[in-house]
């Protein structure tokens, strides 16, 4: 199954590599959206709370624009019914959540990168609870975003309803995480940040588990 | 029959006594609210907003539960019966919402102010208002039944984060807030008796209501699908 799970990952890749659609849109997206807050803001002096916030509405939107990708792009080539036959629903839901884990790495690494150039208040004062709350977050943000867009690319109008589905699914992932890294800016030590990390974690373990049994109804036709 | 009568008479015990019964600082007749410091008057339209609110929920918890029969069964019923259960959820939530604001300018002075408890009602009409985005743009009858139920699933297992958990550990302004001690008295059930039993009343009076709506409404449209099978054949 693994063995299988990595093809699909890798099959993936390859085709993603081959037309870059996704990570082009991504990046330039994540351009634009950084420099529109930026021309926004001009000379003004943004504090701590503000700039995580701003953060976490990057990192929403550029997922909304690039996640979606790995299953609409099956559904317009038509190549989902090959892939029914070949592999079992889990497998293919494991190749695209790794794929989709990749990618949000990648896209989360250069949001956080250019916001620690230019926002003057993106100041980590405690990095492993930052490091920790950045590689929760994606997770949680990677599996929801999955199996939203397995519901997205059998329906209709599938860009517009994209950010609709999800924001209310990783709101509560959101909220937390937006806390968190309030928190890592304000260099709170881990002991008092129990509730938000076991929610976040809970989070994960329950969207993960929810999305596999429920995978099979969605990937039948 | 007999219940329609029951629910009248209740619903009309709840209108006036949660609008007309007095709030004194000493209540000795049965009739006579006690009175909670930092609610006041306000106090009464637990009455009113909590039963919407709690509707609010059900109705979600009741579509959950269809949609779940549905992926099992496979019967185009029980994706109806989702369906109105959300209808009137949304009904229920928007009622919710707008007697929680209006009581908010009052209480607090302001209609909204992303209070934890305003914040959850807000993501639970979010996602009423996707459920019945994502069934508008799916033309097929049986996929849209399938992928509405999915989304139902997803959505019920992100609603306890919003209702239990994050009221509870963030401060708010709403009764029964983690750092809530003036108002407390409604969430722990410190009201007096009177208050307590009125407010249950309105609980049941307000279910029964529900049950009866939902009852109608899935079967008027399961009449409807019948007869229009009938009519095209």
């Amino acid at each position: 199954m693994f063995q299988k799970s990595y093809n699909i990952f890798i099959k993936d890749i390859k085709s993603e590599l081959r037309t870059r659609y996704a990570i082009n849109a991504l990046v330039m997206f994540i351009l634009v959206a950084i420099s529109v807050i930026l021309f926004s803001i001009g000379n003004e002096k943004v504090n701590s709370d503000l700039t995580a916030g701003l953060y976490w509405v990057v990192i929403f939107f550029s997922a909304m624009s690039g996640l979606s990708r790995a299953f609409v792009a099956e559904e317009e080539k038509g190549t989902n019914l090959t892939l029914q036959l070949i592999a079992s629903p889990d497998t293919v839901f494991t190749g695209k959540l790794i794929f989709n884990l990749i990618l949000t790495f990648f896209m989360n690494i250069v949001i956080t990168f250019l916001y620690s150039a230019f926002f003057e208040s993106f100041y980590i004062k405690n990095p492993a609870l930052f490091i920790l709350t950045f590689v929760l977050g994606n997770i949680g943000l990677a599996i929801s975003s999955t199996i939203i867009a397995s519901i997205i690319a059998k329906a209709g109008a599938k860009g517009t309803l994209y950010p609709v589905l999800s924001f209310p699914i990783l709101l509560p992932l959101i909220l937390t995480c937006v806390q968190l890294t309030i928190f890592s800016f304000d260099g709170t030590n881990f002991e008092s940040v129990f509730y938000e990390l076991s929610i976040v974690v809970s989070y994960n373990i329950i969207m993960i588990t929810v999305s596999y049994l429920l995978f099979d109804f969605i990937w039948k036709d | 029959m007999y219940w329609k009568i029951i629910l009248f008479v209740l619903m009309t015990f709840v209108s006036i006594a949660g609008i007309a019964f007095p709030i004194v600082e000493k209540p000795s007749a049965w009739y006579e609210f006690p009175f909670i410091p930092g609610l006041e008057e306000n106090a009464k339209i637990i009455f009113f907003h909590v039963p919407t609110a709690w509707l609010a929920v059900i109705a979600f918890l009741m579509a959950f539960l269809y949609s779940i029969k549905y992926l099992r069964s496979k019967n185009i019923n029980d994706d109806i019966k989702a369906y109105v259960a959300n209808q009137l959820g949304i009904i229920f939530c928007i009622l919710a919402t707008v007697t929680g604001a209006v009581w908010a300018r009052f209480a607090w002075g302001a209609f909204w102010s992303w209070d934890p408890r305003q914040t959850s009602i807000f993501a639970l009409l979010l996602i009423y208002g996707a459920w019945f985005a994502l069934r508008s743009s799916i033309e097929s009858e049986e996929k849209r039944a399938t992928l509405s139920s999915v989304y139902s699933i997803i959505a019920f297992f992100t609603v306890p984060f919003f209702i239990f958990i994050m009221p509870r550990i963030m401060t708010g302004l709403h009764p029964g807030s983690a750092d809530d001690e003036t108002s407390g008295p409604i969430v722990n059930f410190k009201m007096n008796e009177n208050m307590l039993l009125v407010f249950f009343i309105s609980l049941i009076a307000f279910t029964i209501l529900y049950f009866w709506m939902w009852n109608l409404g899935y079967k008027s449209i399961i009449y409807k699908d019948k007869l229009n099978k009938k009519l095209l054949r």
